[in-house]
């Protein structure tokens, strides 16, 4: 073998490991569970011993009313939570982005949130919403208000893991516009306050418009994030009262474990998959735009 | 358009203090051009102008109205930034037409003033593009663009020229030489290229260390530098400086040192008189320096041709000087040739203060 070929067969060979991890870790068990949806598997069978039952599994869950539901509560929760934390992070970051003392510090607690761990978030909610020790409702109850059924009431216990959702994810976003905010060209913003452009306007025409990259990907990882969410709503919920709070990965777990039907689970989680799928393609077409653009920008630029 | 006058202006960032105290008065349609060495307070100067920078102390006066706290969009003025400074996001006619917009000028109105304006910078072809896909000069040309529209009593430019490449800087000098001559408004000019402050500006200021060192017509300042920061700094190549002593000889005044001795005309006497037998810094232009027989012997060491003009680096005394000459009779490194150098244009320099004599 000559050297060329050899230097040219180098980096394959760094990759090599890591690619087998990838196949050992991520395509096996993606094939696997493909494999598993087309199956009438019970958690009692070995893979060998269960019956092939084509798209039965498929054709079921469209016309399965709880998985409809289900799907319903996890676009609902989806939409909300993004939308608000959009709201909250962009506005935070664009209120907070300035020299002030003490803004480091400020900064540091607002991420605070984001790492701690889900579970622990959940438990932290959990006995805060506590119906009678919680401090939400001793509050309320302080104040001489009526106390709110926050866990045990359908729409409250929306409401709940939404707020839950929020307080967690908000500053991610947060995080991300500040970086995008700070790293604006300064002289545009100084010409667009030569301009006569008042605050408002800064954020509008220019300020927006500029971080408009940055909010895209973020809106898509945090929309794929929130479609993925199970741990603190499994803590806080379980997913009840009823189907209120039962987002898809809850249905999932529970096919599983509870209904025992593996074959259904397995077509529930592809399902989930392709809407994550689509979710990453959007966002990976987007940035090969965006490079594209730059790209034909460069270009241009070199000839003229 | 009022006259502008900044009245005892002081900036301090924190403890540290860039600008003391600066008075400056800027006529009704003046090309003012601040300019100096990178860290002299020029820039700062013109963002208080603009109002990008609080004012520490002291009053920016518009006419009779004091500007020195208001926000930038209410003291009609326009800025070409360095980096040009363009929305990325929008193409050039909205670029150009922001300021109007926001304004709330009717439509027509707006797209009439940008045409006009696109038309005299040779833009209309580009109204579509994107910033991005635009050249320098072309970014250069919009940003300008951008200030025009908005017809503002003054215009304020922040070094606009140096992203450019030299020959291009050349050509927009020219084209903004141009247009101030067009429109006469109050122009300031920042700048640390003194060749380009000589070119525009009706009146030069020269800055260091936040203190103006002098302020004039490039002519005043070329001719009659008041110190010697100013003498070196204008004009190219830079001035020669030597140290002397000032002897008087058989009723003359002469510059005299290592390996010189000029005759000082007898006009600059009685004015010199205070300083004779004592030691002074003399500033001599490469131009000054004048080919002929009966001067001082001087070696040349290098010939730099550039075209019309060649530089020769030469040798007085211990002291490397460089000599202006025309190309016509080629010098080569190595001859000897003797140089005269008429006395009244010999700049003496107090070697302390370094004021003008």
């Amino acid at each position: 073998m000559s050297i060329a070929r050899a230097n040219r067969l180098t980096p394959y060979l760094f990759l090599a490991p890591a690619g087998l991890v990838l196949a050992v870790a991520l395509f096996y068990p993606i094939l696997y569970m493909i494999y598993a949806s087309f199956l009438d598997w019970n958690p009692s069978q070995r893979i060998g011993e269960a019956d092939f039952v084509g798209i039965r599994n498929y054709t079921k869950l469209f016309s399965d009313n709880a998985f409809r539901e289900s799907m319903g509560v996890t676009l609902k929760f989806a939409a909300v939570v993004v939308s608000i934390e959009m709201f909250l992070g962009v506005g935070l970051a664009l209120l907070l982005d300035r020299n002030i003392r003490g803004m480091s510090v400020l900064r540091t607690l607002f991420i605070l949130p984001m790492m701690i761990a889900p579970i622990v978030v959940g438990l932290m909610w959990r006995y805060m919403y506590h119906p009678t020790v919680g401090i939400f409702n001793k509050t309320l109850k302080s104040w001489g208000l009526d106390s709110i059924p926050w866990l045990s009431d359908g729409s409250w216990a929306f409401a709940s893991i939404v707020i839950a959702d929020v307080w967690q994810w908000t500053p991610f976003i947060f995080i991300l516009s500040l970086a995008a905010l700070q790293s604006l060209p300064k002289s545009a913003m100084e010409a667009s306050r030569i301009d006569g452009a008042s605050g408002w306007q800064q954020i509008i025409y220019i300020k927006l418009p500029l971080m408009m990259p940055v909010l895209i990907v973020t809106l898509l990882l945090r929309l794929i994030d929130a479609f993925k969410v199970l741990e603190v709503i499994l803590v806080m919920t379980n997913g009840g009262p009823g189907l209120s709070t039962e987002i898809l990965s809850i249905r999932i777990n529970r096919t599983a474990s509870e209904f025992r039907e593996l074959g259904e689970a397995a077509a529930m989680s592809n399902l989930l998959l392709i809407v994550l799928l689509i979710l990453t393609f959007a966002m990976f077409i987007y940035n090969k735009a965006q490079e594209a653009r730059a790209a034909r920008l460069r270009v241009v630029e070199e000839e003229t | 358009m009022p006259e502008i006058r900044l009245q005892g202006l002081r900036k301090d960032y924190g403890a540290v203090t860039v600008i003391e105290d600066l008075n400056l008065e800027m006529a009704d349609g003046e090309f003012t051009v601040l300019v100096g060495p990178s860290g002299c307070g020029k820039s700062t100067t013109l963002r208080m102008i603009a109002g990008l920078e609080s004012v520490s102390a002291g009053q920016i006066m518009v006419g009779d109205r004091d500007v020195s706290q208001l926000e930038p969009k209410e003291r009609d003025l326009a800025m070409v930034f360095q980096d040009y400074a363009l929305y990325p996001h929008m193409n050039v006619a909205k670029n150009m037409s922001f300021a109007l917009r926001l304004a709330r000028m009717n439509k027509s109105d707006i797209e009439k003033r940008v045409k006009d304006v696109a038309a005299t910078l040779d833009l209309t072809a580009y109204l579509d593009r994107k910033p991005a896909e635009l050249s320098g000069g072309q970014r250069q040309r919009v940003a300008m663009g951008r200030a025009l529209v908005r017809d503002a009593g003054t215009f304020l430019f922040d070094e606009p020229l140096s992203n450019l490449d030299a020959k291009l800087r050349g050509q927009m000098r020219a084209e903004l030489a141009l247009m101030s001559q067009r429109i006469k408004k109050n122009m300031i000019y920042v700048t640390h290229d003194q060749v380009e402050a000589m070119t525009l500006g009706d009146k030069i200021v020269v800055m260091k260390f936040g203190e103006i060192m002098q302020a004039g017509t490039p002519e005043e300042l070329y001719r009659s530098p008041a110190n010697k920061f100013v003498a070196g700094f204008i004009g190219s190549p830079t001035m020669n400086f030597l140290s002397a002593e000032l002897v008087e000889e058989s009723d003359t005044l002469f510059a005299k040192g290592q390996g010189f001795s000029i005759p000082l005309p007898d006009a600059r006497k009685t004015h010199l008189q205070t300083h004779k037998d004592r030691s002074v810094h003399i500033g001599i232009r490469p131009s000054s320096f004048v080919e002929g027989p009966g001067g001082l012997k001087m070696p040349v060491i290098l010939s730099e041709y550039i075209g019309a003009q060649s530089v020769l680096i030469s040798e007085l005394g211990e002291e490397k000087i460089s000599i202006e000459v025309n190309s016509v009779a080629p010098i080569r490194a190595g001859e000897q040739r003797e140089f005269t150098v008429q006395g009244d244009e010999v700049h003496l320099f107090d070697p302390k203060t370094e004021a003008a004599l």
